[in-house]
């Protein structure tokens, strides 16, 4: 298993997109060392404002410069992009489906031992709820790498999720990121995993785990929240039965919400939500605490064996 | 975008008298009344208070390519009627203020009137909405200067002192904030809620050039509008006076968010008619 750095993706690929679009131009919020947009601010230092701690002033600043033309990124912690700045994603940015791509770094529990006061395990739940928003959660490097390009492709808001951590590499340049698509990562018939983010290299660990004390399990990597494709989805339903989802967010809004609501209405079944369960979070390693909310291979092989027994 | 003589957002500017500015200013006045008493609901006073201004800025101060944000967006059925006044809009579409099929929602909606930068309504957006086009017409090198009209009361809001601080910091003089300082918000005197004073001061303190004037009195506002302002942007606080142009509206906050009765509505446009 290989690890790199999604974000370091995400600022490598801005400045590609730098490269070839003059329109676009980039905003931080005193973050940029972090969340990688100084990178872009080297290279196009006239095409990236940096505008202090000051996150609705980011949203509403990106707004203006999108109304005039410019197709914009801004970037900050998912916390207090997708939090501190809520009302203006929602009020302008959306509600007037504005060309500015928010890319959240930092997100969930993953961002470890700064605590819960930095780890956003909501912010799906609230971009999901926005009329207009597309929602993506990509899984490793690759994948940022191709969301960012849709992103700018497509017109109007976007909002990418993106892990602190460097994550297990998954994808090489031959995997194709469509907006919206649910790809079956792993064929199986007992039983469906549905991850979405980082969250895809535990869940196909956790699907070998499962496979060698007999269970054949489908994998499922949704990293589109927002629009999806119900096929996928309803198939698994239909021919797997039980559902589990995996996601580095609150059990409430997000990918075990979308899937819930998908099943319930096309196919009902099962679904065992698995995430952070409606509590904050705490400090720790990113490892370590994936450990303590059941979210490791390990304990989401017990976890999902013990409802299967239990079931049998 | 920017919004030019051809899609008719500013207009065509005719040259204005000193009687011409007062006398459209008092027919805004009313169509915004009327409009919102058969709306039966929205926010009279703030309309009042801020229509000389934007009488100004629409038939005088702006150029075509400029832009112009109403932030303090509960005042828009004086923009509306201005807009009116204008022949931007129908004057028949003012009795539809507040209706779900018409185009004149109750805070200003770009997407049911794309002519709008930016829909507004929400307190405080629309000084950093504001900053982002200013910013973006300097990359562009465009001339275009970018107005955002706030309440007082506004000036509450977190995020304009954000807006106030990046602005001043880049040197926007191409930005140009108004201050609707009518001394009164929903609940009472500013003073009393959250006070301002003194707002001159602290305003120029975030590096911008700030000048006062009489709201109502056109060669006053002209004289702060032309205030040089190189390597700053400019606020000007207009002096105001909430319901202003009838007297029984004139500085009482009970007409903040309340509609005039018929009744009423007879007695403010008498008042209006005799201006």
């Amino acid at each position: 298993m290989r690890l790199d750095s999604a974000r370091k993706a995400y600022a490598e690929e801005l400045v590609r997109i730098g490269e070839e679009d003059e329109r676009v131009v980039v905003l931080d919020a005193d973050l940029s060392s972090s969340t990688g947009t100084r990178e872009f601010g080297k290279m196009f230092p006239d095409r990236f404002f940096n505008v202090g701690v000051a996150e609705q002033c980011l949203v509403d600043v990106a707004a203006g410069l999108a109304v005039s033309g410019k197709t914009v990124f801004a970037s900050s912690f998912a916390m207090f992009l997708a939090g501190r700045a809520f009302e203006q994603v929602r009020n302008t940015v959306a509600h007037d489906h504005l060309n500015v791509k928010l890319v959240a770094t930092h997100a969930g529990i993953t961002v470890g031992e700064d605590g819960s006061s930095h780890q956003c395990v909501e912010d799906l739940a609230l971009m999901r709820a926005v009329p207009g928003m597309r929602v993506i959660a990509p899984a490793d490097p690759e994948e940022t790498r191709q969301a960012v390009r849709t992103a700018h492709s497509e017109e109007g808001p976007f909002y990418l999720r993106i892990p602190r951590p460097k994550v297990p590499v998954i994808f090489d340049s031959s995997h194709e990121f469509r907006l919206g698509k649910v790809y079956v990562v792993r064929d199986g018939s007992d039983l469906t995993i549905a991850s979405t983010g980082m969250m895809l290299y535990n869940s196909l660990e956790t699907a070998n785990a499962l496979e060698k004390e007999g269970y054949s399990v489908r994998v499922l990597h949704v990293p589109t929240l927002k629009p999806v494709t119900k096929t996928e989805i309803v198939k698994a339903a239909s021919e797997t039965g039980t559902i589990f989802t995996i996601e580095d967010h609150n059990v409430i809004g997000g990918l075990g919400s979308l899937v819930t609501e998908i099943v319930s209405k096309h196919r009902p079944c099962q679904v065992h939500r698995f995430g952070i369960p409606d509590v904050f979070g705490r400090s720790g390693k990113h490892d370590l605490l994936l450990e303590e909310f059941g979210l490791s291979p390990d304990r989401l092989r017990n976890r999902i064996k013990k409802i299967l027994e239990e079931r049998v | 975008m920017t919004f030019t003589v051809e899609n008719g957002f500013i207009g065509k500017q005719l040259p204005m008298t000193r009687m011409d500015l007062r006398q459209t200013a008092c027919r805004v006045r009313a169509k915004a009344l009327r409009a919102i008493t058969r709306a039966g609901s929205g926010h009279p006073g703030g309309s009042l208070s801020c229509a000389d201004l934007l009488v100004f800025l629409y038939f005088e101060w702006m150029k075509p390519v400029d832009e112009f944000i109403l932030s303090k967006g509960h005042a828009a059925p004086a923009l509306y009627a201005v807009l009116a006044e204008k022949g931007v809009i129908k004057e028949k579409e003012l009795e539809g203020l507040r209706k779900p099929w018409s185009r004149l929602q109750g805070h200003p909606n770009r997407k049911t009137l794309p002519l709008l930068p930016v829909s507004t309504g929400s307190l405080g957006h629309g000084l950093a909405v504001g900053t982002g086009i200013a910013l973006a017409k300097k990359l562009d090198k465009s001339p275009a200067r970018v107005f955002v009209m706030l309440g007082d009361g506004e000036l509450d809001e977190g995020e304009v002192w954000e807006a106030l601080a990046l602005a001043g910091h880049k040197n926007l003089d191409n930005l140009i904030a108004v201050v609707d300082r009518n001394n009164l918000q929903l609940d009472g005197r500013t003073e009393e809620i959250l006070s301002l004073e003194p707002l001159k001061e602290k305003i120029s303190s975030f590096k911008w050039a700030v000048t006062e004037c009489d709201g109502h009195d056109f060669e006053s506002i002209r004289r702060a509008f032309s205030e040089p302002h190189p390597g700053r942007p400019l606020c000007v606080i207009a002096r105001t006076v909430k319901g202003k142009g009838v007297s029984f509206m004139e500085g009482n906050p009970a007409y903040h968010g309340k509609p005039l009765t018929e009744e009423e509505l007879e007695r403010a446009l008498d008042e209006i008619r005799l201006c």
